[in-house]
């Protein structure tokens, strides 16, 4: 099962950023527009291909991909399904952190600013997520964690919202809280992908590690895994990854808890191939509910942010129900 | 040969000495039973030796490189955490994690590892399916597997029979020995006595953090250190059929 898997996902990500690339309200050809993406012939055709569309897909995959791999390491580490990084306050405190960069002004002043402040608040998330829910991470203690920092992110965010000094920049925090994938440029690309690269070389060495915590931290200890390390990596993986995510497509939620999910069957359960698994499954799914968004109200710029939680929201209370069943 | 040794080992909680200057020394071949009553610090000092604990003093597995110290000595828990439905080799295969360079895939050796441990602790047929949808009995034999797939000179184990049916207990502790007499080193804490006496080569009796005996069984439960330490009465003979061991009745 597992051989099949990693081609298989691999396929359906192409394919589906093949799709991607081929959907939006402009009405170009298939055949038209991936040669205009390619040779640069036809002006109006290639500047959509390469300007709107194909930052869209690349950004897609880079989120999804970060989104996906930030969940399964975190759910291996506190060897818990319902740990994900939106639900637990982490994207939620990045995206406050590019709401203080937007108020005041930094995000203009310096390029930066947003990705860094945005990746300060998720390395704040997470520190106080593990530092809360102990190194025994039980459910309870986490998702009440996550709860007490979303409910902490989200007001402070509103705080911002509150203090905004102009409706321009009202709207532009409402942006972040959606989450979108609409109207990038490759100046977007650029800025998350090296955030992301490297907490990706952080979180996918992980896999040995997470598989021995499956007994337990004492029992890792003993088997020569370097618990203080791990969690620091840990931490600093799950924080690029979550904070570039959030600088350039807002907060996106459920991405990390839907994707490890389903995959967690396919590669038995085993917390190091899932890594990968939820990395490649991660960006399937946020093309997949990219080109939803486009297709399914494409006058009315349905938001990523909002999809994903409509579609994961529900999925969350099985696992909850799930949770509750096999603790019975 | 000697596998560990502690000297005057000493692990606090806040300013009270859960474990007090405990120095032990076990060689190769044996089998040492950890015995006392609940809260006189066995686990404590299994934890202390292995370094998962601050402490005081010196333990000679602490000195060792993580990844050095778990090619040298097992150690099996006793919570008993399985946190995902991974297979029964799966599992088992994670006592192999400290024989394995960084990225390398398991080879013949370690999965003939996997094999033997999986063969004593009575788990053939078992190797598909999920560790979590065992019973607990079963998932603490899978368990112990794990701990001897990890083939390590010294293994240090905590309550690793409780909870299994007698058949199993017996089986176990005969499989200990066997290692024992194999050249292995093996701690042990368990309630048990009339298992230890059996099956041990030496037991070691704490009392409040402190070690009150150490020494063959039969030197070890005697009438005054049962009456100090358990406050129970016993009955204790040797014949044809080995030590056997009955605790009586719990004294005033």
């Amino acid at each position: 099962m597992t051989r099949a898997l990693f081609p298989g996902l691999v396929l359906l990500t192409a394919a589906l950023v093949l799709v991607s690339l081929l959907t939006g309200p402009a009405g170009f050809g298939p055949g038209e527009s991936l040669s205009a993406l390619l040779t640069g012939q036809g002006e109006a055709v290639t500047l959509v291909m390469r300007e709107i569309r194909l930052p869209r897909a690349l950004l897609a995959v880079l989120v999804g991909a970060s989104l996906g791999l930030s969940g399964a390491a975190l759910q291996g580490y506190l060897r818990n399904p319902l740990a994900e990084p939106g639900l637990i306050g982490v994207s939620g405190s990045a995206a406050l952190g590019a709401v203080i960069a937007l108020q005041t002004g930094a995000a203009a002043a310096f390029g930066l600013a947003l990705p860094l402040m945005a990746l300060a608040g998720a390395v704040v998330a997470v520190l106080l997520i593990l530092l809360l829910a102990g190194p025994r991470g039980g459910s309870l203690t986490l998702i009440l964690a996550g709860i007490a920092i979303s409910a902490l992110a989200g007001a402070l965010t509103s705080l911002a919202l509150n203090l905004s000094p102009n409706p321009f920049a009202t709207a532009e925090i409402v942006f972040w809280m959606m989450g979108s994938l609409a109207d990038r440029s490759l100046t977007h690309v650029w800025l998350a992908a090296p955030f992301m690269a490297l907490g990706w070389a952080l979180l996918l060495p992980l896999g040995r590690g997470l598989d021995a915590l499956t007994l337990g931290e004492d029992a890792a200890a003993a088997l020569g895994v370097r618990l203080a390390r791990l969690r620091l990596r840990l931490v600093l993986g799950v924080a690029a990854c979550v904070g570039a995510a959030t600088a350039v497509a807002g907060a996106i939620g459920f991405v990390g808890l839907v994707v490890p999910h389903l995959l967690r069957p396919l590669v038995g359960a085993r917390p190091s191939v899932l890594l990968p698994a939820s990395a490649l499954g991660g960006a399937a799914m946020v093309l997949l509910a990219d080109i939803a968004v486009r297709l399914v109200l494409p006058e009315r710029d349905l938001k990523l942010g909002v999809l994903m939680a409509i579609v994961g929201a529900p999925l969350f209370l099985h696992l909850i129900f799930k949770t509750r069943r096999a603790a019975a | 040969m000697t596998l560990l040794s502690l000297d005057r080992l000493t692990v606090r909680r806040g300013a009270c000495p859960v474990v007090d200057a405990a120095t032990l020394s076990v060689a190769a071949g044996e089998l040492v039973g950890l015995i006392g009553p609940n809260g006189a610090g066995k686990t404590t000092l299994m934890r202390g030796a292995l370094g998962l604990l601050p402490h005081e003093g010196r333990s000679s597995l602490t000195d060792l490189a993580p990844q050095a110290r778990a090619r040298h000595a097992a150690w099996l828990p006793q919570s008993r955490e399985i946190a995902w439905p991974v297979s029964v080799e799966t599992l088992v295969m994670l006592g192999r994690t400290p024989h394995l360079a960084a990225g390398q895939r398991p080879t013949d050796a370690d999965r003939a590892a996997v094999a033997r441990a999986i063969a004593t602790m009575d788990l053939a047929g078992f190797e598909t399916r999920p560790a979590t949808e065992l019973s607990g009995g079963e998932q603490a034999r899978v368990l112990i597997a794990r701990a001897l797939a990890q083939d390590t000179a010294l293994i240090l184990a905590d309550e690793p029979i409780a909870g299994l049916d007698p058949g199993h207990q017996i089986a176990t502790m005969a499989a200990f020995a066997a290692l024992a007499r194999a050249g292995k080193a093996l701690v042990v804490s368990l309630h048990d006595l009339g298992l230890a006496a059996r099956h041990c080569t030496r037991l070691v009796l704490m009392h409040k953090g402190r070690i009150h005996a150490d020494g063959p069984p039969e030197a070890v439960l005697t009438q005054d250190n049962l009456r100090a330490v358990f406050h129970i009465s016993a009955h204790l003979t040797r014949g044809p059929e080995g030590v056997i061991f009955q605790p009586l009745e719990v004294l005033p």
